[in-house]
């Protein structure tokens, strides 16, 4: 089988469109059995499989082969080292898509699969079934990265075209604003990067350790308020690489340490989210490990911010990334700086951005949302330009799942973490957090009921501004929902679902549109938003549909409660959606799910910005950044946006 | 043979001994590997034993530490998942239940029933497979190509 196919060994080389046989797969367990199994099973698909009951001993295999393998399936729980460290080390390393696999289906543990980078998830045993569609996972992350690269640019050019203005607003760090800015100006650069960048992703930087450790380098060196890509390029002087590699792998570590000086303080604190922290901080556990995600987040937020104006359109994503922005920033950063600047930095960042991240969003409506959780993260690394490896297995991942603009928000939250492992985190710390910020709300979540639930709704959602991404991107939730369903993040799941994670948003959205009315402006998302939702999410879609509520929003409590509650709906569900998914989902009802989510701040960014309001969201939310968080307990950035808008 | 073989194996999934997983797996047979499912079981029962002796060993340490029990136990599922013995596998998880509720004398009765099901699972086995060798030319001549 495997001599036959003309992929074969180029499967990797994203060639794309034919089914890669002959992929060469290297699998990791320390449990014998189960590597002889799944040899058999992978041979029979027509892969070529290389077996190593130790992870280091892939480790170094994978070192002296770098482009001797297609992609790697490894097992979580590992004696000599951590199946997700494993996970990171190749994310940074070599970039290839990773997919891990346990006994375990706890959510908490897929998600930070997700968070961490991982492409899927399976639980034991194996089925065959799930190792078929493996070659997918190596041809997403290959076109991934290349439309990553001109989607991305196309979506940055324009958003931050529209965005100079607003970054005046913001208080993001300077650099990012900066940054931006220069992009701006760099347009003609931006062209050329884009055909760089097309011509790079099939060079796609891999950022080894070495040339992270001359990046922090020179970023240290700078000063990283002033660490511009530029200036961090002329710095590290490596041949082939360019600023555009600089610059997402900047974001991204700055994600990752805001995260990690989050976690310092406590976890999210750091976040503008802050509020909510409870959530986060669950959050935080999960994306603790990626800095990518946080780099990735880095980025989302200078996209989010792009985002912002544009929002109407694809707020959603760039919510979803806030959340996840601030789930990572708690978390140890890979980079582990610890630079606080960093992080309130991306908080802020991440706050407005909240859509940038979904910049991924455009990408992502070319994904299927099932793994949205992944491609959500991904997307939101893969805007970065998956300079982080990881990211961009989340990209990919994302992209793929992540239709609409749901899909979007959540793989932005989601591919944050997972873009450097931490996309996933962003996704899973959506979800995880849920899950553990609900619980009980949780429990009854179903994942696969989330997917129902996006792939209808989703329509009012997206089309209202919360650029949803088109309903079936809830890919957040799917991935939810695919993760508990089967333990498997695999498409199939939520394939397609990302319109479940819409739906259900829709749902949330349509009833808490009129619970929020009545939940008064308070926003406090956080808490009674969220409870009120459990039914309400009706009302959700019409938040997010309308972008008059944005307007609202900022101009009176009501609407903006409601477009709050519009965007904790979504919060909600979107907490569902992005972690909660099985929650929301499941039952409307289980909207209580705890506002706390993140998910909803980020729909309430994703929401905000839609209307005119977004200059106000953003103000409102770097006020909540600030640490108003009000609503904090339970939006943490719904809090932000709420507060400030019926002011 | 061949019947009495297919009949052995329904009823091994009927009473729950093995499920859908073991079907897997026998799916994967072939002309190249003929006692591949034998094979598995072998590696299983080589892994499994070593386990169990670490899950003895720190049952019998006081106090128990539930953590590292429970993460005994759940590479013992998983190994006892990949082949599809199922009631096995439904007792590791409730061992991993009392783990996480510290209930120690909980842990210790599910184990004990643990080790009964493994050796009845392990002795049907053998007999099954014992029969397999004998309508394995059966079967393969049988099977269509």
């Amino acid at each position: 089988m495997q001599s036959s196919s003309v992929a074969a060994k180029s499967a990797g080389d994203g060639v794309s469109d034919e089914i890669p046989e002959g992929l060469r797969v290297m699998i990791v367990d320390d449990d014998p059995t189960c590597l002889m199994i799944l040899q058999k099973m992978l041979r029979s698909c027509g892969y070529q499989v290389t077996q190593c009951h130790r992870a280091d001993i892939a480790l170094s295999l994978l070192r002296e082969k770098k482009s001797g393998f297609d992609i790697v399936i490894s097992d979580v729980h590992m004696p000599d080292m951590d199946g997700f460290k494993l996970l990171e080390h190749i994310g940074l390393e070599m970039d290839l898509p990773v997919i891990m696999m346990s006994a375990d289906d706890n959510n908490k543990v897929v998600m930070k699969g997700v968070t961490h980078g991982a492409c899927d998830y399976l639980i034991k045993p194996i089925r065959i079934e799930s190792l078929k569609t493996l070659w997918q996972h190596v041809l997403r992350k290959k076109k991934h990265e290349n439309k990553d690269f001109q989607q991305s640019r196309s979506v940055e050019d324009g958003d931050r075209k529209q965005k100079a203005p607003e970054e005046a607003d913001y208080s993001f760090s300077a650099n990012e604003g900066s940054w931006m800015i220069k992009k701006r100006k760099d347009d003609e650069d931006e062209s050329e990067d884009k055909d760089d960048t097309t011509s790079l992703k099939r060079a796609r930087v891999v950022w080894s350790v070495e040339l992270h450790q001359q990046f922090v380098a020179a970023v240290n060196q700078l000063g990283l308020d002033k660490a511009v890509p530029k200036k961090i390029l002329e710095n590290m002087n490596v041949p082939g690489l360019t600023r555009e590699n600089v610059a997402s792998h900047l974001q991204k570590y700055r994600i990752y340490l805001k995260r990690v000086s989050g976690q310092q303080q406590n976890g999210l604190s750091d976040s503008f989210l802050g509020t909510q922290e409870a959530p986060f901080g669950s959050m935080s556990s999960f994306n603790g490990q990626e800095l990518q995600s946080l780099a990735a987040s880095g980025q989302i937020p200078e996209q989010s911010l792009a985002a912002l104006q544009d929002v109407s359109q694809s707020t959603i994503s760039p919510l979803v990334d806030q959340g996840n922005i601030f789930s990572f920033e708690s978390p140890t950063l890979h980079f582990v700086e610890g630079q606080q600047q960093l992080s309130s930095n991306s908080e802020q960042m991440n706050f407005l951005p909240g859509i940038p991240t979904n910049m991924e969003p455009k990408q992502l409506s070319d994904m299927h949302q099932t793994a949205n959780l992944f491609a959500g993260m991904m997307q939101g690394n893969q805007s970065s330009s998956s300079m982080v490896p990881m990211t961009q297995q989340a990209s990919a991942q994302i992209q793929n799942e992540t239709n609409g603009n749901l899909a979007s928000m959540f793989s932005s939250s989601i591919a944050t973490p997972i873009s450097s492992n931490g996309i996933a985190n962003g996704v899973l710390g959506y979800n995880g957090v849920i899950n553990n910020v609900q619980g009980p709300a949780y429990d009854q979540v179903s994942q696969p009921s989330a997917m129902d639930f996006s792939v209808n709704h989703s329509t009012d959602l997206l089309g209202n501004g919360f650029s949803v991404g088109d309903n079936s991107d809830i890919p957040p939730t799917l991935s939810t929902g695919v993760f508990q369903g089967d333990a498997s993040m695999e498409v199939e799941g939520s394939g397609g679902d990302a319109r479940t994670t819409y739906d259900i948003i829709n749902d949330l959205l349509e009833q808490k549109s009129q619970d929020w009315s009545s939940l008064n402006p308070e926003l406090t998302f956080g808490a009674s938003p969220l409870v009120n939702m459990q039914g309400d999410l009706g009302t959700f879609p019409s938040f997010l549909g309308q972008q008059d509520f944005l307007g609202n929003l900022s101009t009176g409590n009501s609407s903006s409660s409601s477009l709050g509650q519009g965007v904790f709906l979504s919060g909600e569900e979107n907490m569902p959606i992005v972690g909660q998914q099985p929650t929301v989902l499941n039952t409307e009802s289980s909207f209580q799910v705890e506002a706390k989510s993140f998910p909803e701040t980020s729909y309430q960014n994703a929401l905000l910005p839609g209307n005119g309001g977004q200059e106000d969201l953003m103000s409102a939310l770097l006020k909540q950044q600030d640490g108003t968080g009000r609503g904090e307990d339970e939006f943490g950035f719904d809090g932000y946006s709420m507060d400030h808008l019926p002011i | 043979m061949h019947r009495r073989l297919a009949s052995m194996r329904k009823s091994l999934l009927d009473q729950g001994f093995l499920d859908e997983q073991f079907i897997q797996l026998e799916e994967l047979q072939d002309d190249s590997n003929p006692n591949f499912v034998e094979e598995i079981a072998a590696s299983y029962y080589r892994d499994s034993a070593r386990q169990m002796l670490n899950i003895d060993q720190a049952l019998d340490k006081y106090p128990l530490d539930f953590a590292k029990l429970d993460n005994l136990m759940h590479q013992f599922r998983g190994s006892s998942s990949s082949i599809g013995a199922k009631k096995v596998k439904n007792e590791s998880t409730q061992f991993q239940e009392h783990c996480r509720t510290g209930n120690a004398e909980g842990c210790r009765r599910t184990y004990r029933q643990l080790k009964k099901e493994y050796a009845t699972l392990k002795k049907k086995l053998e007999a099954y497979f014992q029969l397999a060798r004998q309508a394995g030319p059966l079967e393969t001549a049988s099977r269509p190509k």
